[in-house]
């Protein structure tokens, strides 16, 4: 199994979300991330979806996917050629005596902090998977109270956008 | 059809002239509280006849045998809640199937959408993974679009079901009907034509190939491709084989036929995939009822997969050659691909391929014993009405023994004359689905095979029939019991008979039960009166008639490929294995 992400456009129709949410589960895929908003085109959405599974089933659940009359395109974004970026808060227990640690972890890593109390504070970062993943670990020892995550989002690198790229190997068996 | 005829009316009259000016000739249905407002201004509609079925299930599978017998797209209708909710067998029917239908539902209000109101149900959210497409409509301007859209939809591409569910207040609101000059759908645009280079890699594969087989499945059918694939057949003089869903997209009678592959197959079609170096599948899709185990099928064929819909390319098995595209499309370009090849000097010689594959079909004829008690044999009455009836007829089987008898020893020498539930396998299918066909396809004589288990589920059609006089003919081949459950207690569960004990030898009475129905009912219990009571049937033509077929229950469905098993395996009868030739 591997992580894959899949860019995909879909006309802004009410139900389309439930209609790619089901399809991935009748199907057998677990969702690991989705992030679904408004694009520069109008009444058009695009989901970033993140999921681990084999090639040959993605390929599958891919051409599935084009079989939704509201699904316009699909694009598989490789994580050499794009950027992708999730953002999370979390709120850290921050006494007085670890505050200046907790803040020092926070500068460290370029996040901030969006809220403050006298026993905690709440940061917000914004990063590769990695990257959240290496604050979290150097949160966990002051003791994380909460946690949110987006899903992540994810564009390709260089001047084209999507409607310019190719669409997945897959979904042009001929 | 254009953007002047326009006229201010309800949605209900929008609706009904939205279905008139798609051309839908026939709806049926049965109307209810959320969908009432639609039914008054279809009493007026002269182009649009509705006919009123006894439960909406069977006014899915009418759509369906309509569709399927005619070509055309078929519409149903039913209420809300529980009106919708049986419509979900047929819409998931049709989806297997690929038939083009169009359900139109009236929903519960838009105010009174998620408040759990009298006969609301979530009907779009419940078909969501049934239909190719769904709608739900609250605004009444939406109406014209949603129904083209939703008729385009059901026949283009791989035909599908398509629901349209209109809320109440939008078959009640004033709106201005606005026909669409042109449908557009951005994410939706099938692929009909082949690509060149595939087409000709398939070609220079199909020349040097020694042991090809034409697999061909219902998309033959389906886009009309029966004249095509016959002249591709015999350019070529490869082996063709028909599936449970292609059954009559090329003549029985061709002697390049090998019958049906899969689960109760001929032992030569199976065979032939099974020792093939080149299968030409043809709109078809590699189900397991036709593959058997599949990392046992075919083992030494090279794929050649043409479908119109690509995620059924290499779904099951890995395409050397995959298509996408219309089979009639696709056979015309292979047709000439081919035809550049032969002139090129490059002809396939399958003489030998040929050896093996006709002393297959020599050796292992369908057939069938007699029982010895002098009781009716459920294949010989079968046989014996394709016989009289003949191939001008259309054919349409519940699920069961008697589905496969009737796909085994009726011989369908043309396209549209076999309708069946194949990949749902739904019983009860077969007589609504019959009413359907007759309705489409008036000038044709229209049977039903039935199972005594399948005829029980929805045999109040019956009614529709007799009053709408749509003179359908019904042969209940009746084994009291559930007669292909049965067969695998038989075989799998040490002749356990957990309740396939249906009794119907003597409850209900079918003769009774057709004549309260207002249908001609007619019995046979022997051999002797078989071609008599079948006459006697084909004779009667101002109501529908029922033939209560009173077969012995022993019969078994052979040849046989075990579920989950190889088709390495198959079984002639019971215990019996084909010796296969020991070239390889």
């Amino acid at each position: 199994m591997s992580r894959h992400t899949l860019s995909v456009l879909v006309e802004d129709q009410p139900g389309v979300l439930t209609r790619i949410a089901a399809l991935f589960s009748r199907r057998g895929f677990n969702i690991e991330s989705l992030a679904v908003g408004q694009t520069e085109l109008p009444d058009v959405s695009r989901m970033t979806i993140v999921v681990n599974v084999d090639e040959l089933p993605l390929e599958q659940v891919t051409k599935q996917l084009n079989k939704l009359i509201n699904v316009l395109k699909i694009v598989e974004l490789e994580p050499t050629s794009s950027v992708a970026r999730e953002l999370i808060l979390v709120k850290v227990k921050a006494d007085p005596e670890v505050r200046s640690h907790v803040l020092e972890t926070v500068a460290l890593f370029r996040a901030k902090v969006v809220d403050v109390a006298p026993d905690a504070v709440t940061i917000e970062a914004t990063g590769s998977r990695d990257k959240l993943e290496a604050l979290l670990r150097m949160l966990e020892p002051y003791g994380i109270k909460e946690l949110v995550q987006s899903g992540m989002v994810a564009l390709a690198r260089g001047s084209r956008s999507i409607a310019e790229r190719q669409v997945r190997s897959a979904d042009r068996s001929a | 059809m254009s953007d002047s005829d326009t006229d201010m009316m309800t949605g209900a009259a929008s609706l009904v002239r939205s279905l008139e000016s798609v051309g839908a000739e026939v709806v049926f249905g049965i109307p209810g509280g959320a969908i009432l407002p639609a039914y008054d201004p279809l009493m007026d509609s002269t182009k649009v006849r509705h006919i009123l079925v006894r439960h909406e299930q069977g006014a899915g599978h009418a759509a369906e045998g309509y569709a399927a017998a005619s070509g055309r797209v078929g519409v149903c209708m039913a209420t809300s809640g529980p009106g919708a909710t049986n419509l979900v067998t047929p819409i998931a029917d049709a989806h297997m199937d690929s038939v083009p239908i169009v359900a139109i539902t009236g929903q519960v209000p838009s105010s009174a959408i998620g408040t759990d109101a009298f006969q609301e149900a979530d009907i779009r959210g419940i078909t969501m993974p049934i239909t190719k497409h769904n709608y739900l409509v609250t605004n009444p301007d939406d109406i014209p679009r949603a129904i083209a859209e939703a008729f385009h939809i059901a026949a283009t591409g791989r035909p599908g079901p398509v629901l349209v569910d209109i809320s109440k207040d939008a078959l009640q609101a004033r709106t201005q009907f606005r026909w669409p000059s042109s449908i557009e759908l951005r994410g939706y645009r099938p692929t009909t034509k082949p690509h060149g280079r595939q087409i000709r890699e398939a070609a220079r594969m199909i020349v040097q190939s020694k042991r090809p087989v034409l697999y061909v499945g219902g998309g033959v059918i389906r886009s009309g491709a029966s004249a095509e694939l016959r002249r591709l057949a015999e350019l070529t003089g490869i082996p063709v084989v028909t599936t449970l869903m292609a059954r009559g997209a090329f003549p029985d009678s061709h002697p390049l036929h090998l019958g049906m592959p899969g689960m109760h197959g001929t032992v030569a079609a199976v065979g032939a995939l099974q020792k093939s170096d080149l299968l030409i599948a043809l709109g078809t899709r590699f189900d397991d009822r036709v593959t058997g185990l599949l990392s046992s099928f075919a083992p030494e064929a090279a794929v050649i997969h043409a479908d119109i819909d690509p995620a059924e390319i290499s779904k099951n098995r890995t395409a050397d050659v995959p298509i996408v595209g219309d089979a009639r499309e696709v056979i015309i370009e292979l047709i000439l691909a081919i035809e550049t090849e032969h002139a090129a000097g490059l002809i396939g010689d399958y003489a030998a391929w040929w050896a093996r594959v006709g002393q297959m079909r020599e050796t292992y004829p369908l057939g069938w014993t007699h029982p010895d008690d002098g009781s009716l044999s459920p294949q010989y009455v079968i046989e014996r009405l394709g016989s009289i009836v003949g191939p001008e007829a259309i054919y349409a089987a519940g699920v069961g023994q008697h589905q496969m008898w009737a796909a085994q020893f009726i011989n369908y020498e043309r396209p549209h004359s076999w309708l069946n539930s194949g990949g749902a396998g739904t019983m009860g299918y077969a007589v609504p689905a019959a009413m359907g066909a007759k309705v489409g396809c008036p000038d044709r004589t229209v049977w039903a095979i039935d199972g005594d288990g399948c005829f029980q589920m929805t045999n109040q059609e019956l009614a529709t029939c007799s009053i709408n006089e749509i003179p359908i003919k019904v042969a209940v081949i009746n084994n009291s019991s559930l007669g292909m459950v049965r067969q695998w207690q038989t075989l799998f569960y040490n002749q356990r008979y957990s309740n396939t004990d249906l009794h119907s030898h003597r409850i209900p009475d079918f003769v009774k039960l057709a004549d309260a129905y207002g249908c001609h009912g007619l019995r046979c219990d022997s051999p002797e009166q078989v071609d008599a009571t079948i006459e006697k049937a084909m004779s009667l033509d101002d109501a529908p008639v029922v033939i209560d077929f009173v077969v012995h229950r022993d019969a078994m469905v052979w040849p046989m490929v075990a579920a989950g098993t190889s088709n390495d395996d198959i079984q002639y009868a019971r215990e019996i294995a084909p010796k296969w030739d020991r070239e390889d």
